[in-house]
């Protein structure tokens, strides 16, 4: 029983419970990030390890907040967490930080981190809590990685910055689809994701 | 009057009775969620978490726990910061020479070795100061004064002058490196801040930098920069390169970067026959 409710923590959110597109958390971030995949990647693993380590900070905490200050004090944790990790890059991996540059400072504004903490970090253990972060993280960066890799493909015709469509494509006239690159394209990619995954889980669709 | 109390697990709502209700009127969660909270208990922990006092010994705590957390950290690991953004520096600048390679090399040892000089310029393109690369690597100029960078490779002499401008999104800088004439490109290097992924940022790619090689600075003796024009367009008195598709106002950027950043040393670079060493 304790195993299930483990599973259900890790696993949930990468289908039934994904924050991305069942709760439709972290929309913003997936428009910045998704136009090619090793951001996506980048981003997708930032998140998945902060959200893990603030859900236990918070999880560990939450007998001692008071009610009605809780979510300054759930906003003042990440933000503590992510600047923490943000000066460590700097020094001790200064080539990953700088190409993080902007999206580590983003993370503090991802939605997902606050509803985590929220509605699962402030009522759990801290395993629980722990599990319940590693899951959502990386039930985001599936998300992530599945607009980028559509996205880089089609519309630079590379992924990971490699051109994988020949370049004797071009020459018998295909031509990259700029609209790829907009960030209009990505909310439609994830609305097509919805789409084929509530009409796989029935359940989900709502009446 | 034994009455007990119960606690809503989701939201905290408490329910005095004998046994817990069906539903949470506040957030309708079912009666398993409520768990009976134990008699006395609030008062051997005698402390209201609710109460005015409460709530701000716990934020002031919790506020000073994490200033004190980020300035130690900031403290610890400013050194190490700040030597990582020095070799940062000395790489972008290392970078504008294609003669160098950096692929698992000790930048800060070539550095060393292949810049010999920094000459701080006044306006009139006269050296006002000497430098030592490495002591004196981290001198802030004044306003007017220009810092030139001087570099000996395979021999052969480059100068190398650094560029600030803006893209789309935020700031754009970079180096160029110069041949003895002080007038033929030898090699370019770009970094930005937040320009577009796939579009403007392509200002670093050896592609977009490669295209500045051998490009002129000066046409008859007077400074007419880098034109970066779309393709198609030809750019009228001045050497041309090709502008980024989908990162025109980066490209843009670019080209006003170099006239601007450029167009100071001009006196500098008119001297091209005297001052070597």
């Amino acid at each position: 029983m304790k195993n299930d409710r483990f599973r259900e923590a890790l696993l949930g959110p990468l289908n039934k419970n994904n924050p991305v597109v069942v709760q439709v958390l972290g929309i913003c971030s997936a428009l910045a990030v998704t136009v090619q995949l090793k951001p996506a990647i980048v981003m997708g693993l930032s998140v998945t390890i902060i959200v893990a380590l603030s859900n236990v900070i918070i999880s560990l905490m939450r007998n001692t907040i008071p009610n009605n200050v809780r979510i300054i004090v759930q906003l003042v944790v990440v933000a503590a967490v992510v600047t923490v990790v943000s000066e460590i890059l700097k020094a001790f991996a200064y080539d990953v930080s700088v190409q993080l540059s902007v999206y580590i400072g983003l993370i503090i504004t991802n939605c997902i981190l606050m509803g985590r903490l929220e509605a699962y970090a402030m009522s759990n253990k801290p395993w629980d809590s722990f599990l319940d972060g590693l899951g959502n993280g990386l039930g985001y960066s599936w998300i992530l990685i599945a607009v980028a890799f559509v996205r880089e493909l089609f519309g630079s015709g590379k992924l990971f910055g490699f051109q994988v469509i020949p370049s004797s494509f071009y020459e018998a006239g295909y031509v990259d689809n700029g609209l790829m690159m907009m960030p209009s394209m990505a909310l439609i990619l994830v609305a097509c994701i919805i789409w084929i995954h509530r009409s796989v889980n029935k359940d989900l669709q709502e009446k | 009057m034994a009455t007990k109390k119960y606690r809503c697990k989701v939201c905290g709502y408490i329910h005095e009775g004998d046994k817990a209700p069906d539903k949470c009127p506040v957030c309708q969660a079912p009666a398993s969620e409520f768990e009976l909270i134990e008699d006395g208990g609030k008062a051997k922990k005698g402390i209201d978490k609710n109460g005015n006092a409460y709530i701000m010994v716990y934020t002031v705590a919790i506020v000073v726990v994490v200033a004190l957390l980020l300035s130690i950290t900031s403290g610890a690991l400013k050194s190490r910061q700040n030597a990582n953004v020095e070799l940062d520096k000395k790489k972008q600048i290392l970078s504008s020479l294609p003669a160098v390679v950096l692929e698992g090399a000790d930048a800060a040892k070539l550095f060393a070795d292949d810049i010999q000089h920094i000459y701080i310029l006044n306006k009139q393109g006269d050296v006002i100061k000497e430098l030592d690369p490495v002591k004196d690597f981290n001198y802030a100029p004044a306003a007017d004064e220009l810092p030139i960078y001087m570099a000996e490779v395979n021999s052969e002499t480059k100068w190398i002058i650094p560029m600030n401008g803006k893209g789309l999104w935020g700031a754009i800088w970079g180096y160029i490196a110069l041949n003895d004439d002080r007038n033929t490109v030898d090699g370019v290097f770009f970094s930005h801040a937040s320009e577009t992924p796939g579009l403007g940022s392509n200002i670093v790619t050896p592609a977009f930098r490669d295209q500045f090689k051998g490009k002129e600075l000066m046409k008859d003796g007077k400074f007419v920069s880098i034109a970066v024009m779309k393709a198609g367009q030809t750019a009228q008195g001045q050497d041309q390169v090709d502008a980024l598709s989908g990162g025109t106002i980066t490209s843009k950027g670019v080209e006003s970067m170099l006239y601007n950043s450029i167009a100071p040393y001009e006196p500098f670079l008119k001297k091209a026959a005297g001052l070597t060493k």
